[in-house]
């Protein structure tokens, strides 16, 4: 099974790296980018057998850092015929 | 009665040996060196030392490998028996990782690596850390940092100034940190975690030693208990 863990800042946690990334857009000419924030994606792979409070905890203990991010679990529906 | 402490080296720390040298001058015995594949700590340590460096390459967070590793379970444990533990620059964002040290170190504010020489006030002089400091002390120690920008929510930054668990504060704009915080102490007072490296300032021929009374502060207590 594939899931993809997102990871963002909290809300009201500041990201200097979005900020940045924000500068350059402005910078390149493109018009109309009112914020920007910069979060990460984990691409798991796991056996099916693995629970959501598995998934929950791997979050909690590992991927995300709860003092200054969030996280959102998403399971990937298994593509048809896919190898 | 020797003072006995530890310096653990994770794949990627680059100032365990500075750190180990420190703590020979300044105490007059060598410190044992651990790996972080280690789980096990020497038994009776006074002190343990968590150097500064990129351990793991800073992959996912900085220092939230090395906060996972074998050994920190060990550092856990002994920190929870009332040990010493001290975390410098990637060492103090493995205390945070690790749940020992409140808040987070995020990405500098200006998003550059930041290395030179800053003034610190000492917050706190009542701890194991910093009693041979004065209360209120400017102080010089170097910083060399991508990720020291200090983050709590408001509450906890509220807890942690009650309580007194600001050691050190910059005197001037470095990297962002929520209420120019550069070094805190966790609840019972024997944790400290610090972007500035005290190591780098024990001798003259360094610039400057004004880290070097960290070090004497711990081995004071040692002595006087």
């Amino acid at each position: 099974m594939k899931v993809h863990v997102h990871v963002s800042l909290k809300p009201g946690v500041l990201d200097p790296q979005g900020r940045a990334i924000h500068h350059a857009l402005e910078g390149l000419g493109f018009d109309g980018v009112n914020d920007v924030r910069a979060g990460r994606l984990i691409e798991l792979d796991v056996d099916d057998n693995v629970s959501d409070e598995a998934l929950d905890d791997m979050c909690r203990k590992l991927l995300a850092n709860m003092v200054i991010e969030n996280y959102r679990i998403e399971k990937l529906p298994e593509t048809v015929g896919a190898a | 009665m020797a003072f006995r402490s530890a310096v653990i080296t994770f794949p990627g720390s680059n100032c365990d040996r500075d750190m180990a040298v420190a703590l020979e001058q300044v105490s007059g015995t060598a410190p044992h060196r651990v790996w972080h594949g280690e789980s096990t700590l020497p038994d009776g340590l006074d002190f343990i030392a968590l150097p500064g460096g990129f351990s793991y390459g800073d992959y996912l967070r900085s220092g939230a490998m090395a906060a996972r590793s074998p050994i920190m379970r060990a550092v856990v444990d002994a920190a929870q028996r009332g040990v010493p533990v001290l975390g410098v620059c990637n060492g103090f964002q493995v205390l945070t990782e690790s749940g020992l040290l409140p808040g987070a170190l995020m990405r500098n504010a200006s998003q550059n690596f930041i290395c030179r020489n800053v003034r610190l006030k000492v917050e706190n002089s009542s701890s194991l850390f910093t009693s041979e400091y004065n209360q209120g002390e400017e102080i010089s120690i170097p910083v060399a940092h991508h990720d020291g920008n200090f983050f709590a929510d408001d509450q906890t930054l509220n807890r942690v100034e009650g309580e007194g668990q600001v050691a050190f504060r910059y005197l001037e704009s470095v990297n962002g940190s929520r209420r120019d915080i550069a070094g805190v102490l966790n609840a019972a007072g024997n944790v400290l975690g610090m972007m500035p490296h005290p190591e780098r300032a024990v001798e003259d021929d360094h610039g400057g030693s004004d880290g070097r009374r960290l070090f004497e502060s711990a081995i004071a207590r040692l002595v006087a208990a």
